[in-house]
């Protein structure tokens, strides 16, 4: 998949409760995460994301808990890529069962604002706005597998297909 | 010659039809405990309805503690804990708790003996990892795995790499797991150990108390650590020997296994922690934290790192005849419902009334921010929680530094963060 957007850029060690703090996980409708997203750490981030746009971070992107809320609530605000230096291990398995994308990448060139073009099939990340072209890590096959097959659900509903308990 | 495993590999294995794994391959591995709270699983009751499979693949095997926002803590929280008992009285699920028999899940599990040493345990919750203190694998997934894991009994793992870390020596007065634990992230960082499993041995473990180990192994996440394990050993079976229904399995690296890297240190050498804002890995001396004198405003004694009734009596210990500096709070929170009546029975909970704190009913409450606890802004509390994180308690502008229970007492009658012995 190709997508093109603006830069939304974070520092390092962005855990889960700055993409989604506790007090609002008394509710896991999308409408909720959405407007929450990002709260602690960017106080209007949810107003001013739009459709396509990416999150742009340093390293261990995700840590803390393993509410799968935080992938989710990023999802619901229109961003399909993370883009870090490294993520957190937890977030890294729910945004790939969700089917968040998520691509590990030297970010230090990429800043706020920029305008990106990214392709999730060959990890490429066109930096349109400064003329630069980097390459993300590639992700082992499984798991690519996982996010073709509309994340871990999807892979669920072929195999539950030939698959039942009694 | 066959390849030498970790305790990680060769339980991993054993939960898999393969003949042998090594760190990287994704397998996929039978679960014996797949558990979640009422913040995660009813997102994964949720999906599971979605996947087409009616039946649970196992009653006995499911674990579900509404732990988090109970007893409810809104109209919000209420509706998701409802989801969670109708799901478990659906599917008669076992191990389902309502808040009268609870606690906090990772103090729940072992003390039920629900967890046992050689599991393969999956929950949707991040510090599930605290099951290592007995020798099983256990990890923290998401909802969405989770709802795999009811329906399919398995799941998709990938092996880790282990970092051994070895404790040698007599730990001193007052020093605790969770010191060893707030000192170990302080030297490796919050991504120190990420996507890999931490491995404990060393002597250091035969002075202190599986209560201890669970705070360790409670924390490996906090270093970005898959799972955190120790080797069971007689302090292991000691623990789960009253407590077990069903079989156990004690396993052991084979000599010569292969680490990713082999850290030691001198546990006699260490001073109890106190983790600054906003990372556990911001680890210093008590001493020094005590020398910058830190107001604080709260105190809270809980969690599934340091709820248990030993937590409690080192805390009543130093609050005993005391009283807490005026203008402040101290919220004690006895992780399980066993663990509080515990209390009860020994006289701790008339030592923290008595003292001036207020005694919570098991739950997280504020551990993660969620209620019953919740900081102003600017406000500060020492917490002998886990996690530190920028708002983890409240106002974003509110702080939280992390320390054993000790140190949590002195400093709540001090007022500001400080040492047993300053008290005593
Ligand atoms: S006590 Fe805190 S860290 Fe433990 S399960 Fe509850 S919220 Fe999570």
């Amino acid at each position: 998949m190709i997508f093109k957007g603006k830069v939304f850029k974070f520092g390092d060690n962005i855990d889960t409760d700055a993409i989604i703090p506790a007090r609002y996980l008394n509710d896991a409708g999308e409408e909720n995460l959405k407007k929450h997203c990002m709260e602690d750490a960017d106080t209007d981030f949810s107003s001013r994301v739009g459709e396509g746009d990416f999150i742009v971070a340093g390293a261990n992107f995700g840590c803390g808990s393993s509410r799968e809320h935080a992938p989710r609530a990023i999802k619901a605000c229109g961003v399909h890529v993370v883009i870090a230096k490294s993520f957190a291990r937890i977030f890294y398995r729910n945004s790939f069962n969700i089917g968040l994308y998520i691509l590990n990448a030297d970010t230090t060139g990429i800043n706020e604002g920029d305008l990106l073009e990214v392709n999730t099939d060959n990890g490429e990340i066109k930096n349109l706005s400064r003329n630069t072209v980097i390459k993300a890590n590639t992700i082992p096959k499984f798991m690519s597998e996982l996010v073709n097959a509309g994340g871990l659900i999807g892979y669920a509903k072929k195999k539950a297909g030939a698959y039942s308990h009694d | 010659m066959a390849r030498k495993l970790t305790i990680t590999e060769k339980i991993i294995l054993n939960h898999t039809g393969l003949s042998d794994i090594k760190p990287g391959d994704i397998v996929n591995a039978r679960v014996d405990i797949a558990l979640g709270n009422d913040i995660t699983a009813p997102i994964a009751i949720k999906e599971f309805e979605t996947i087409g499979i009616k039946e649970v693949f196992d009653r006995k095997k499911i674990a579900l503690v509404p732990d988090h926002f109970v007893p409810n803590k809104d109209i919000l929280s209420a509706k998701q804990a409802k989801v969670l008992r109708e799901f478990a009285r659906k599917h008669d699920i076992e191990n389902y708790f309502e808040c009268g028999e609870a606690g906090v899940e990772h103090a729940l599990l072992p003390e039920k003996g629900i967890v046992l040493p050689g599991d393969l345990v999956v929950g949707a919750d991040s510090h599930t990892c605290t099951y290592g203190a007995l020798g099983a694998f256990a990890t923290g997934v998401g909802s969405t795995d989770l709802a795999y894991a009811f329906a399919f009994g398995e799941l998709w793992l990938k092996v880790p790499e282990s970092i051994k870390v070895i404790f040698e020596g007599k730990p001193k007065k007052w020093v605790s797991g969770k010191d060893l634990i707030l000192y170990l992230i302080g030297k490796i960082g919050v991504e120190g150990a990420n996507y890999m499993a931490l491995e404990f041995s060393g002597g250091t473990f035969k002075h202190l108390g599986m209560a201890d180990r669970l705070a360790i192994s409670n924390m490996a996440v906090e270093a970005g650590a898959k799972s955190g394990i120790f080797e069971p050993d007689e302090i292991t079976d000691e623990y789960v020997k009253t407590r077990a229904k069903r079989d156990y399995t004690f396993y052991r690296s084979d000599e010569g296994a292969e680490y990713a890297r082999i850290l030691k240190f001198d546990a006699g050498t260490i001073n109890p922690q106190v983790a600054f804002p906003h990372l556990p890995e911001n680890s210093v001396d008590i001493a020094e934290a005590s020398s910058k004198n830190i107001k604080i405003d709260q105190t809270v004694i809980g969690s599934c790192t340091n709820g248990r009734i030993e937590d409690l009596r080192i805390a009543a210990g130093i609050l005993k005849g005391k009283k807490i500096a005026r203008y402040t709070r101290l919220i004690v929170i006895p992780a399980t419902v066993d663990i509080y009546r515990m209390a009860e029975k020994e006289g701790l909970i008339d030592i923290f009334l008595d003292a001036g704190a207020v005694v919570s009913t098991p739950t997280c409450g504020p551990c993660l921010g969620g209620y019953m606890g919740i900081l102003a802004d600017g406000e500060r509390a020492i917490s002998s929680t886990n996690r530190n994180f920028r708002g983890r308690m409240g106002d974003v502008t509110s702080e939280v530094y992390l320390a054993n229970p000790a140190v949590c007492a002195a400093s709540a009658i001090l007022g500001k963060i400080a040492g047993p012995e300053e008290v005593l």
